[in-house]
């Protein structure tokens, strides 16, 4: 477990290092947020017909969602896919560690990292100044971060999974090209998921990909009440697991058909 | 003997794409991932006109129209700009050197390095949009209106090519890229796809005056859907508002000359 924990830390002291990114990505994120929040203002205000959540609960949502943006928004482990390019993930299986987990450490630093350096800043402006609101009762807002953790480790599990179908297409198209796409749509970062239409609601719901984002921020903003908060939260956790295992099987599996060429 | 700058051009293009037909795989994936993306995005859009109908009077046929003029003009801009758009590598190579170095003048040189074609993805996307969304509504498409529509995408690539110039000509200061700038190309096109009287006074300003996309789909459109402008704007300035787009484009490669007599190589 100690190996784990150190490469998870020494790759998050790493991240913590890209200050510029991370200052750029909050100036971007803060004018998306803005562009969202008036568009969703002027449909709440040209509108009387009743709509799933109420229009300062989307303007929250709208905000977290700008805030935690990295849970949703992935690409495959660049440095990961450069050794797999190269060969050199030969060496990796020579360490004396568990690759899955090893990279699992690596997915998850990558994600925790910079999301931390963006999400505070965000957090506080759109709080002071864009009327992002606090969370709807101490239960949601406890929930919340709990809720918030196990989206993590759901993202880091995505990425890794996504990372290892790039063992069977080196190129990196394919899955791991179109799945961060879908992944992304029905995360609730484009519209909040409670707008899709009624009737694929369940299907939605259904997805992994709720948890990312949807889940967390629903509890957030007291659309989700208690109880229905932990049923989400066990939806996500279950998820985690199954993919955890998907990811390990696929990697394996792809291990086993690794071939080195020596030289 | 030397090629004229519109040969040289075409050359240039031609090379381009030979090279990028190599990965034809590659191509078509590319492609076919911008589509979605954008798609996703558009349907996203479609969802929310579901729910609540319209925004501020506005319908989901004149709102393609915005949307499509942008995505149009800015997947456009994209292919035909992607060396100003990678100009940052070029700076901290030291690359930049060989560019100047050449009798020809860099401007056109960058243009040439790439027209990228798998941007057909975003560009297709933005058509369909738009063609639907003409089919729509109950404009009459004669020649003045098609050509008022054409202005306008003519005065969005310039616009936006201004931007992508604006965006190079900053790395000669900085020598790193800007992500930043990011928010007025990546950002104008998301606001762009809704009139720009839906957002607050101050942030409608900059979209009108500093960075005048309102210039290539609000006001023209009004003129082609024969509607009032609530901003008080004349039918004449309506027809005349996308030679913003090429205005802007003169004022930022006027920046850009000016940033290229300031350059110091890297020496790398």
């Amino acid at each position: 477990m100690k190996k784990y924990l150190a490469v998870l830390r020494s790759r998050f002291q790493t991240l913590l290092q890209y200050r510029t990114a991370a200052l750029a990505g909050i100036g971007t994120q803060l004018f998306f947020g803005l562009v969202r929040m008036m568009i969703y203002d002027g449909f709440f205000r040209s509108s009387t017909q009743s709509q799933p959540m109420t229009s300062e609960q989307t303007v929250t949502y709208i905000w977290l969602g700008q805030a935690l943006l990295l849970l949703a928004l992935f690409d495959v482990d660049k440095e990961v896919a450069a050794l797999i390019r190269s060969g050199n993930v030969a060496y990796e299986l020579t360490k004396p560690a568990d690759l899955y987990a090893m990279w699992f450490a690596r997915a998850f630093s990558g994600r925790a990292a910079p999301l931390l350096m963006r999400s505070s800043p965000i957090f506080v402006i759109a709080g002071l100044f864009f009327g992002l609101r606090a969370p709807a009762s101490f239960t949601a807002g406890f929930l919340f971060v709990i809720s918030a953790f196990v989206a993590l480790l759901l993202s880091a599990s995505m990425v890794v999974l996504i990372t290892t179908t790039l063992l069977w297409t080196i190129s990196g198209q394919g899955i791991s090209r179109l799945a961060p796409v879908l992944i992304f749509f029905f995360s609730g970062i484009v519209i909040p998921l409670p707008f899709f239409p009624d009737r694929i609601q369940r299907f939605v719901d259904f997805l992994p990909s709720r948890g990312l984002i949807d889940t967390p921020l629903r509890i957030y903003v007291g659309h989700l009440g208690r109880d229905a908060a932990l049923v989400a939260m066990a939806h996500q956790f279950v998820w985690v697991l199954i993919l955890l295992l998907i990811g390990r099987w696929v990697l394996s599996r792809g291990l086993r058909k690794l071939v080195i060429q020596g030289g | 003997m030397a090629l004229g700058p519109l040969r040289l051009y075409t050359r240039y293009v031609g090379l381009s794409f030979r090279s990028q037909m190599q990965y034809r795989a590659s191509f078509l994936m590319f492609s076919f991932g911008h589509f979605l993306v954008t798609g996703l995005e558009f349907i996203g859009f479609l969802l929310l006109f579901k729910r609540f109908g319209q925004i501020q009077g506005w319908t989901l046929p004149q709102m393609g129209l915005f949307y499509g003029i942008i995505s149009v003009a800015f997947a456009f801009t994209e292919a035909l700009q992607r060396g100003f758009d990678v100009f940052p590598n070029l700076i901290k190579g030291g690359d930049f050197d060989r560019v100047l170095l050449r009798p020809r003048s860099p401007t056109l040189q960058l243009m040439g390095q790439e027209f990228q074609l798998m941007r057909i993805g975003r560009f297709t996307q933005g058509l369909v949009v738009l063609i639907w969304s003409a089919n729509r509504l109950d404009v009459h498409w004669n020649a003045a209106n098609l050509m008022l529509l054409f202005f306008a995408l003519a005065g969005g690539v310039c616009l936006f090519s201004g931007l992508f110039v604006l965006q190079a000509t900053m790395c000669f200061w900085t020598t790193e890229s800007l992500e930043i700038v990011n928010c007025t190309t990546y950002g104008g096109v998301e606001a762009a796809q809704f009139p720009v009287t839906i957002y607050r006074p101050w942030f409608r300003s900059i979209f009108t005056f500093i960075i005048p996309l309102a210039t290539i789909n609000y006001f023209p459109l009004h003129a082609i859907l024969q509607l009032d402008d609530p901003l008080g704007s004349s039918r004449m300035f309506q027809w005349l508002s996308p030679l913003a787009g090429l205005l802007f484009l003169i004022l930022c490669l006027q920046c850009w000359r000016l940033g290229v007599t300031k350059y110091t190589s890297t020496g790398s």
